[in-house]
């Protein structure tokens, strides 16, 4: 493998409480590769996901044993900055998350908390982030509207222009197209599949097909567990293990 | 499968549950008429204008003058001060409880502020008439201890937990997925409140201010035993350290001593229409903006 490592989850056990939900995790997940979570409902994918940028801090009474590599720095590291960490690790969410604020605000959010507030320099990052979003064409003339009158897929490519504007490394996606419609879900892979030229991106997906689709790389969990990380091609026509083809044949799950 | 017994029930059900539901709107509304009935012959003896903006309330005089314009001002002025005391100490405790308690201190602290709500107001009444203002009357340097500034301290703590209540509830519902939204593209605590869960909740905490307000501008126990209960024309920023009488406690203390049927009782109905309107005002605003509020944050109805 001569592909760069940008994220590397060495040896993770994760516990709710006294509820271990992941034993022992390592794999690497490679630069401006598209990287799909696989598995069950319960199985660790979210939770394996929100660890990548320090979400799961929110949750009280949860722990963390082992490391979580970004650029070769642990990002668990007591001395390392969690602002940092979410500045380079972006996070779009399963239902989109827009703020009741206007379709400008929204995109511009990241950048004012982290002190950026020219406001012409502001204006053209919202577009360009708009722009690399393929949102741009339909709300160029609405900037100042409520991001609440946009629909729902609108909604989501927002949200991704929201996490673009803050030029991230790596973007993490949790079931980013479940809650819309074909076509919506149509515009969002092949976002997906622009916006690898530039980025890494983690997605966890319920859905088999897309991540068939999109991704270079899949692992698929169970019970905690990773049970195979390949190849997608690989993972989806020969996969090493009888209980992955089982999944991915919708034998079971 | 149905037997016919159980569907004369379930109609039996619905004239009971229907019957309760109409009672409480013909109370209401019986209680709007006789206000209206009783009040209104008031305007046989003064002018509406000189009512609302009479500036002198000697119901004893011969003949008597009836402006409710100092009583008014009073409402006025003890209910704003008490939105100074009601508005840091509820708004404040409900971001305290939100955002900052854990789950423990907040299940513990969250009932023990509720409580302040059921205590009676008599025995709020009683703890300003006999600790507050001896107390402000001794600090402050005052001839009086009863004045508006002590009924706005009073009822500002018992508007309290009404405030904080409502408050916590609407910073309750903003979705925690906004607040993930902004911790995501690395937004602090603070920030993330300040910018987001605010903004999000203002409406509801205004909702909760409004019917802060609107408690403490009918109560009516507590003012009669703290404010002092002198009809004079507020004057001055002085005014608010001397005593002053709201309109409720005006009702309470000449209900029992005025001629039925006379002039000052209809005048008594009439400051009481005033007061219904004022909080009818109050309920309506709290009513609309909490409905934009349920809009904007997509939570139903």
């Amino acid at each position: 493998m001569d592909y760069k490592v940008r994220v590397k989850v060495n040896h993770v056990n994760f516990f709710y409480g006294r509820v271990q939900s992941l034993f022992d995790i390592k794999c690497d997940i490679y630069d401006k590769m598209v990287t799909s979570i696989i598995g069950p409902s319960g199985c660790g994918k979210s939770t394996l996901l929100r660890l990548i940028n320090r979400m799961n801090d929110l949750i009280p009474h949860t722990r963390i044993e082992g490391q979580i590599l970004l650029d070769g720095k642990d990002i668990y590291n007591p001395k390392v900055d969690v602002v940092e960490v979410r500045q380079k690790v972006g996070m779009v969410f399963q239902k989109p998350n827009p703020f009741p604020k206007s379709i400008f605000d929204n995109v511009a959010y990241g950048l004012v908390v982290n002190g950026l507030t020219n406001r012409s320099y502001l204006s053209g990052k919202v577009e360009k982030s708009l722009k690399d979003a393929a949102l741009w064409n339909e709300v160029k003339d609405r900037l100042g509207k409520s991001a609440l009158t946009l629909s729902g897929g609108q909604q989501q490519r927002l949200c991704i222009a929201r996490t673009l504007a803050i030029e991230p490394e790596v973007i993490l996606m949790d079931e980013p197209a479940s809650a819309l419609d074909p076509t919506a879900t149509l515009k969002i892979e092949e976002l997906i599949q622009k916006l690898k030229e530039k980025y890494t991106i983690v997605i966890v997906t319920h859905n088999m097909q897309q991540a068939a689709r999109i991704s270079d790389y899949t692992a698929f969990f169970m019970l905690g567990k990773l049970i195979e990380y390949d190849l997608t091609a690989k993972i989806f026509r020969n996969p090493s293990k009888t209980i992955t083809e089982d999944y991915v044949t919708g034998r079971f799950g | 499968m149905f037997k016919p017994k159980s569907r004369s029930i379930e109609k039996i059900y619905h004239w009971v549950f229907s019957l309760l539901a109409f009672t409480s709107l013909a109370f209401l509304v019986g209680i709007m008429l006789i206000l209206f009935k009783e009040g209104l012959p008031i305007f046989k003896h003064v002018k509406l204008f000189s009512f609302v903006f009479g500036q002198a309330w000697y119901q004893t005089f011969d003949p008597p003058e009836y402006g409710i314009l100092p009583l008014a001002l009073a409402s006025i002025m003890v209910t704003v001060g008490a939105l100074f005391v009601c508005v840091p100490l509820g708004v404040g405790s409900a971001l305290f409880l939100n955002e900052l308690a854990s789950y423990r201190v907040r299940s513990v602290l969250k009932p023990l502020i509720e409580i302040l709500a059921g205590i009676p107001s008599i025995v709020y009444g009683f703890f300003g008439m006999v600790i507050v203002a001896p107390l402000l009357q001794e600090t402050l340097n005052l001839p009086v201890g009863q004045t508006a500034f002590t009924g706005s301290l009073i009822l500002g703590i018992m508007a309290t937990p009404t405030v904080c209540s409502i408050a916590e509830d609407a910073l309750g519902f903003v979705p925690k997925s906004f607040r993930e939204a902004s911790f995501a593209v690395g937004a602090n605590r603070w920030q993330t409140l300040t910018k987001v869960v605010i903004p999000a909740a203002g409406s509801g905490i205004s909702t909760a201010v409004i019917l802060g307000m609107s408690r403490a501008v009918g109560e009516t126990m507590t003012v009669l035993m703290v404010t002092g209960g002198a009809a004079v024309m507020p004057n001055s920023f002085s005014s608010f350290f001397a005593p002053v009488r709201p309109m409720t406690s005006t009702i309470a203390a000449e209900m029992g001593e005025t001629v039925f049927g006379s002039a000052h009782y209809s005048a008594l109905f009439a400051i009481g229409l005033i007061l219904f309107f004022f909080t009818l005002l109050f309920n309506i605003a709290a009513e609309l903006i909490s409905r934009r509020f349920r809009v904007k944050l997509g939570i139903g109805r």
